[in-house]
């Protein structure tokens, strides 16, 4: 990378871990805490981003890619997770492993009030869809976390969420 | 401007034939169907086959369903076969497949300007949308619209012999879709459409 960024380090961390483990369409709809991922993917010759329009397209694109033995990932803002219930249907019905990397607003420290009401049901959703949620609120967390979401998602055959606290991500001054 | 006003508003395209004078090769594709209508007609084509992979609920994800198999099988045909109400409240999947430009994806959409399944609601087609000026402004510039019997062979060359993402309309008539009884356990098309697809390559 060639630029300084806060989330730099573990985004390059996380990259290597997911690509290395094969996984190559990244859906994205553009956060603050997903964006060094998403540079990275850009630039990779192996990976592809794909800009969303709305968070749902992530899963069912990622559920098309296992159809035919590929692996994405849906990387979205906590309160996208509240556009996502009825898409996450194929998970449960038809037992597509998806994974998505949520980056959390409203939950630790957060100062935009608006935040704070999708930040609290995203366990809430993900728990009623059948979604292993993999939290990580530390720097030393997060490499280990990120196995364990793919090993839940492959061999393992669930879906699964990696959860970024504000803890670990740090928060937006408002 | 003309565009609006010439949406066809009458059609005689029946529905339970169109697909298969569309796909004259159904087992050369990938299908993705949309719920409802779109998957029995689809179901129909394809006698519910191992290249099918259709749908009965998450309305609007037929579209990004069909382009994730579109950007993961770059060396297959892919086809989308949805209906006027699912696409749309989907919509924005068609800039999001139009900004990655798949040239094996295409979408069929059979436009009834109802909802079909729910009681033969009227759509926004048979009033004011447009959803071939709707994917050409969402970036797709391969787009055909038709309406009558006449033009389905025009249409099928359009999806078969010609390269590049595209999006087709059919507006079609009020009729009942295909009466398939299609396998409606989705756990079991997955496995059964992907063992089918990892075994061929």
């Amino acid at each position: 990378m060639t630029f300084e960024h806060t989330h730099t380090e573990w985004s390059g961390v996380m990259f290597s871990i997911l690509r290395d483990a094969g996984v190559k369409l990244f859906c994205y709809v553009p956060d603050r805490g997903n964006d060094c991922l998403i540079s990275l993917a850009e630039t990779d010759n192996k990976a592809r981003a794909i800009l969303l329009t709305t968070e749902e397209e992530g899963l069912a694109i990622c559920a098309g890619a296992d159809l035919v033995g590929e692996r994405g990932i849906l990387c979205m803002q906590s309160s996208g997770v509240g556009n996502c219930p009825n898409y996450l249907s194929l998970v449960s019905g038809a037992r597509f492993p998806l994974l998505m990397m949520i980056t959390m607003r409203g939950d630790y420290g957060e100062q935009n009030p608006w935040q704070y009401p999708m930040g609290r049901a995203v366990e809430p959703i993900l728990k009623t869809m059948e979604v292993l949620m993999f939290n990580v609120e530390h720097q030393n967390e997060l490499e280990r976390t990120t196995v364990a979401a793919l090993n839940a998602t492959g061999k393992g055959a669930q879906s699964a969420a990696i959860i970024l606290s504000q803890k670990f991500l740090g928060t937006k001054g408002f | 401007m003309s565009a609006l006003s010439s949406i066809p508003l009458t059609a005689n395209i029946d529905r339970r034939e169109l697909l298969r004078k569309l796909f004259s090769e159904p087992a050369e594709w990938l299908f993705v169907s949309g719920l409802a209508g779109a998957s029995k007609d689809a179901a129909a084509l394809t006698d519910d086959g191992i290249n099918l992979f259709s749908m009965a609920g998450t309305m609007g994800a037929a579209v990004p369903m069909g382009l994730g198999v579109a950007l993961s099988a770059p060396n297959h045909n892919v086809a989308v076969i949805t209906g006027d109400g699912e696409i749309l409240m989907g919509i924005g999947a068609l800039a999001t497949a139009a900004s990655v430009q798949p040239n094996n994806l295409r979408i069929v959409c059979l436009d009834n300007s109802m909802h079909g399944e729910t009681g033969r609601q009227t759509g926004h087609t048979a009033r004011t949308a447009n959803l071939e000026l709707i994917a050409r402004g969402a970036g797709i510039e391969r787009t055909m619209t038709i309406s009558e019997s006449s033009q389905i062979a025009e249409a099928s060359s359009f999806l078969q012999n010609e390269t590049g993402l595209a999006f087709l309309v059919c507006r079609i008539l009020p009729t009942e879709p295909s009466a398939y009884k299609r396998n409606m356990k989705a756990d079991e098309c997955r496995v059964r459409f992907r063992q089918a697809y990892l075994a061929e390559t």
